[in-house]
């Protein structure tokens, strides 16, 4: 059974894996064939870093990818606040289920429904529809909001209000309370949304193919409209960085949690010595 | 009791206002145009029209519906084996079941199509060996193993979530009780991962049943599914009321299996896993 198990999982991540892997050699092969590699090289690196396209859509995504986390960060933590101090279950209940519906919906519709509003209020303020970076932004923010809401909410739940409670009668208006006693609390949350965030922005593909034009693409857009009708090389070779710098960041960010565990657990023994 | 400060009260407007502005009035474009012709006028015909469409929807809930079912029976397992293999080696295949997650769905395609393509790699090879090419791209086939490859670690994570959730103690008392390992495979272990087994399906027949870069990539655009069509009718001004239409009925589709689903699974605390 051991075994068996052992083998079982050994093939399903080779399969998981092949393709990924044999795009990132086939990045090295002069020749430009996929079956064959004749000859290392960075000939499609160099090719790529000439590509200005390329580099234009990479700093399109990351303004876009801080823009509308930070946004939403910004928006959904105050709502957050809002939701905790409602009293009303009920209007608690439909924020948060219209807020998720980006969430459950298929990406595709949201896309569609976003794009049928920017030319639909286009159309009634009679101007041309323009959609681009703004358009862009506001649909980004919107599909990062729930996730920025569920990870500030528990936070807020968890707060101990007495804490705010003596903030005010310490003689602290409400938004001293706010930045010194709250702010602090929640600030984890925040992070792990604002970060939630950014990388759902930078990998989203098909909300901002219905909300885009050709004057403002991002990488994801970038390579689909280079991968549309023909291979193209340099596109292994970009699609190849992506994926090791991807691979970086996951492996920071595991080691990065495993230390400050580490560190967690050696205050508490401390604590408990003491 | 504490009286709500006025910081506390207004918090939550401009996400209302945001939330009525960007979801909820696209929601209404969309049955606006749904139920409009072309110059605004309300009528039936995009409803109507969409009878030309039922070969499409057929084709891509039973392709969602195989790649679904398909995903369940290989994740399953796996999720099972890597909930119980040695805490350090656990750590680093999670991860690796998380990292293909985290990679963009384009990337993914595109390489498992340039590896599957007919001359690609997996063909040479088998010519290599004397054998004969093997055409996936482009077939039923291809569109399903597309979907497959690319959403099974979305099946895996939440069972194998739901699974390590169990209480070691169930199990042991099950056995204590007289149950065999298939026993409590069947008894215990399924019925207390239903939660993970339910959003993972969720999460798998979602993204596959409105796909399109997959069927145009895997496909070689031979196929039509709701995705493609949808997709293709938001192209030009002419059709977008079809194409609204169109949404509308998929949408309604999610939300009725999404709200039997969750019937299911018995729990309506969290519907999924954040990635």
């Amino acid at each position: 059974m051991k075994i068996f198990s052992k083998i079982y999982m050994w093939i399903i991540f080779l399969i998981l894996y092949a393709p990924i892997i044999v795009m990132i050699v086939f990045s090295f092969n002069d020749g430009g064939s996929l079956s064959s590699f004749t000859e290392f090289s960075f000939k499609w690196y160099e090719e790529l870093f000439h590509d200005d396209a390329a580099f234009g859509a990479l700093k399109n995504s990351l303004i876009l990818a801080l823009a509308s986390s930070v946004l939403a960060c910004i928006i959904g933590t105050f709502a957050a606040m809002g939701l905790n101090a409602m009293k009303s279950k009920y209007i608690k209940a439909t924020i948060s289920s219209v807020t998720n519906i980006p969430m459950m919906n298929p990406d595709i519709v949201t896309g569609v429904s976003m794009m049928l509003l920017f030319v639909a209020v286009a159309g009634i303020i009679n101007i041309p529809v323009n959609l681009g970076f703004w358009t862009m932004l506001i649909a980004h923010t919107t599909f990062n909001l729930p996730y920025v809401i569920l990870s500030v909410l528990p936070r807020f739940k968890q707060m101990d209000k007495s804490l705010v409670e003596a903030a005010l009668d310490l003689g602290g208006t409400p938004t001293y309370a706010f930045f010194k006693v709250q702010l602090p609390e929640i600030l984890p949350g925040i992070i792990s949304g604002l970060m939630l965030g950014f990388t759902l922005s930078l990998d989203d593909f098909v909300i901002s193919h219905f909300v885009s034009s050709p004057n403002f693409q991002t990488l994801p857009l970038y390579i689909y409209n280079q991968t549309a009708h023909n291979v193209k090389f340099s596109m292994y070779a970009l699609c190849a960085i992506v994926v090791v710098v991807i691979l970086c960041l996951l492996l920071l960010v595991n080691f990065m949690g495993s230390i400050s565990n580490y560190r967690n657990r050696k205050k508490d023994l401390k604590h408990m010595g003491a | 009791m504490k009286k709500k400060s006025i910081l506390e009260r207004v918090a939550a407007v401009p996400h209302t206002v945001w939330m009525i502005m960007f979801i909820v009035a696209p929601m209404i474009f969309v049955l606006f145009f749904a139920f409009t012709d072309i110059n605004g006028n309300f009528s039936f015909i995009n409803i109507t029209r969409l009878a030309q469409y039922s070969n499409v929807f057929l084709l891509s809930i039973g392709f969602a519906l195989i790649a679904t079912v398909i995903c369940l029976l290989i994740g399953y397992p796996l999720a099972y084996f890597l909930a119980k293999t040695k805490p350090s080696t656990q750590k680093i295949l999670v991860l690796l079941i998380m990292l293909p997650m985290w990679i963009s769905l384009l990337i993914r395609t595109y390489s498992l199509m340039a590896l599957l393509d007919n001359g690609g790699l997996l063909n040479s090879l088998l010519n290599q060996l004397g054998l004969a090419d093997i055409n996936i791209v482009g077939t039923t086939q291809g569109v399903i193993l597309g979907m497959i490859y690319d959403f099974l670690p979305y099946m895996v994570l939440p069972i194998y979530t739901a699974i390590t959730k169990i209480d070691p103690k169930c199990l042991e008392a099950a056995s204590d009780l007289g149950c065999n390992n298939f026993k409590v495979m069947t008894k215990v272990i399924i019925p207390l991962s239903a939660p993970g087994i339910i959003s993972g399906i969720t999460m798998v027949f979602i993204p596959s049943i409105s796909t399109f870069y997959i069927s145009q990539k895997l496909g070689a655009g031979k196929f039509d599914l709701i995705g493609d069509t949808i997709e293709r009718l938001f192209q030009n001004v002419g059709t977008y009321n079809v194409g609204a239409a169109i949404s509308l009925v998929m949408m309604i589709l999610i939300t009725i299996s999404v709200v039997v689903m969750n019937k299911f699974s018995g729990n309506d605390d969290d519907g999924g896993i954040i990635v």
